[in-house]
């Protein structure tokens, strides 16, 4: 219990709000780090996803490129790139984008498959080219699934960007890193808590902003319903709706 | 006028859902494709608006080869409804039905007007305009999906079952609705179903369709029970049992029209 009061004491003490390697200055690399983990990460996992999803091919793959992927030690691959690449943010910034793409693939392709075939299939029929079809049916309807994905993969960074400390001077995982080195647990432990606060605020946000995207007549369903209805239908038997001409 | 020439269909898994086909659907007029379950009537509607490509023979719409049009463009010109009402859940009623116009570069003020005139067509209330389809029931969700068929005011609507889900009052509404519309507004109507006093309620033609996508007969209702092409034909449309297979017997000095299984149907007229 005496080490958790000294933590906080050591979270609370002004001379820590300051100076260089404040806690301000190593919570914003933190932030810094993971938003741009994330950007890197979605940039690549979210198209593929959608393509994925939007057209069922290439779904094995994914699969299996995400199960390789989950399976690599983050420490390892972060070791192995700094030896590569040297000390800095490159090699951490790689190992964290490595990390975040499985949850946000296997996001995005959830997302984008959930929709309901038939809706699909009316959409197109109507006259809907097919970048509508994803950005004015897919997406909206997808939109809570899709950012189910980036709320875990955000976790994820949040927790293990405390690694860049490892190999960089940046983050909240300074504080770990230095506390062992000097055997100064109290800042250790702070350094730790700063780094589970983050994450539940940042994970309560994403909790909001999830409610949030599913679509008012999806919302009007459900509260109906009370979610009797299966999530994610599948292809209707006998209805020949995987025949469409992709231009 | 809609014509296809020797169409057959054959799916990647190698099944034939339709199989040489050719007839010609007249303008302003309802055509209806009837035959049970798997009888390619769905593969054949949706080779008029390119969502499936003949393998072999063409379709033809006033004589130009749909092959030939952009899918999307021709999609755009031809009304469609299907079974599930197939609503954009996350839009309101008013955007479901102004869709297509505003696909089109409509501006939204003259889609909207024209969005709330069709309800009116479809006999929904304009209340319901701001309303999720979720929030309707199945009945008034089949009458958005006509709305939305007929928004563009095109010379063709291709409708797949499309009461096949609601109960048989509703249905019955539906149709007689659909049969007062056609009255006013003599679209060419391609209609499928499975059930035969449906097709024959509302079909000048009715094409009857078998097993393996073939057509039995294509034909006006009276002529099909007239002349029925072969047995599937007479067996299908129930000529010789039931409520078709009606004789004339006297009683107290009243001729009566009496069914197949001895029920009397009315009285003759004379
Ligand atoms: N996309 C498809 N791929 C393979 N077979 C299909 C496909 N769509 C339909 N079929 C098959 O083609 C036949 C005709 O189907 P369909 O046109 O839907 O008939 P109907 O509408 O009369 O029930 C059926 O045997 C069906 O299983
Ligand atoms: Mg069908």
């Amino acid at each position: 219990m005496n080490l958790f009061l000294d933590a906080f004491a050591w979270i609370f003490d002004p001379v820590n709000w300051s100076g260089a390697g404040s806690i301000p200055q190593r919570l914003w690399e933190h932030i810094w780090i993971s938003a741009v983990v994330l950007l890197i990460a979605s940039a690549i996992a979210l198209p593929a996803g959608a393509v994925i999803g939007h057209t069922g091919r290439g779904r094995e793959s994914a699969v299996r490129v995400s199960g390789g992927l989950r399976a690599l030690p983050t420490l390892g691959v972060l070791t192995l790139f700094g030896l590569w690449i040297g000390i800095g943010l490159a090699a951490p910034i790689i190992a964290l984008v490595i990390l975040a793409i499985p949850p946000l693939l296997a996001g995005a392709y959830a997302g984008f498959e959930s929709v309901d075939r038939r809706t699909i299939d009316a959409a197109r029929a109507m006259g809907m080219r097919e970048s509508q079809i994803v950005g004015r049916v897919e997406l909206p309807l997808g939109l809570p699934i899709i950012v189910g994905g980036i709320r875990s993969a955000t976790l994820q960074i949040i927790a293990t960007a405390t690694l860049a400390a490892y190999i960089a001077d940046d983050g909240l995982g300074r504080f770990i890193f230095a506390g062992l080195k000097t055997r100064d647990y109290a800042e250790m432990l702070g350094g730790s808590i700063l780094v589970i606060v983050l994450a539940l605020v940042v994970d309560g946000c994403f909790a909001i902003t999830q409610r949030l995207v599913v679509p008012a007549g999806v919302r009007a369903t459900r509260a109906r319903e009370l979610g009797s209805r299966p999530s994610r239908p599948r292809v209707a038997v006998g209805q020949p709706i995987t025949e469409g001409n992709r231009e | 006028m809609i014509e296809f020439r020797d169409v057959t269909k054959r799916y990647p898994d190698g099944t034939v859902a339709v199989a040489g086909v050719d007839i010609v659907i007249e303008p302003h007029s309802t055509t209806v494709l009837v035959g049970s379950s798997g009888s390619g009537k769905t593969t054949l509607l949706r080779m008029i608006n390119r969502m499936v490509d003949p393998t072999h023979g063409q379709v033809l719409i006033d004589g130009e080869d749909v092959a030939t049009v952009d899918p999307v463009q021709l999609r755009r010109g031809i009304g469609y409804v299907m079974q599930n009402s197939g609503l954009l859940p996350h839009r309101k009623v008013i955007d479901n039905v102004a869709t297509v116009p505003l696909l089109r570069g409509e501006k939204r003020r003259a889609a909207y007007d024209r969005a709330l005139e069709l309800l009116d067509t479809v006999g929904l209330d304009r209340s319901l305009a701001d309303k999720y389809p979720s929030q309707l029931s199945g009945g008034q969700q089949q009458r958005v999906g006509v709305a939305r068929g007929l928004a563009v005011d095109p010379n063709i609507l291709l409708m797949d079952e499309p009461f096949g889900a609601v109960d048989p009052i509703v249905r019955s509404e539906l149709q007689q609705e659909l049969l007062r519309l056609q009255g006013e507004l003599g679209k060419t109507v391609v209609f499928v179903t499975h059930d035969i006093d449906e097709a024959f309620l509302l079909g000048d033609q009715v094409v009857i369709m078998q097993q393996g996508g073939k057509i039995s007969q294509a034909a006006s209702p009276a002529e099909i029970l007239a002349n029925p092409a072969d047995a599937f034909v007479a067996d299908f449309v129930g000529a010789e049992r039931g409520k078709r297979a009606l004789h004339v017997t006297e009683l107290d000095g009243r001729r009566l029209v009496v069914d197949g299984d001895g029920r009397p149907a009315g009285v003759l007229a004379s």
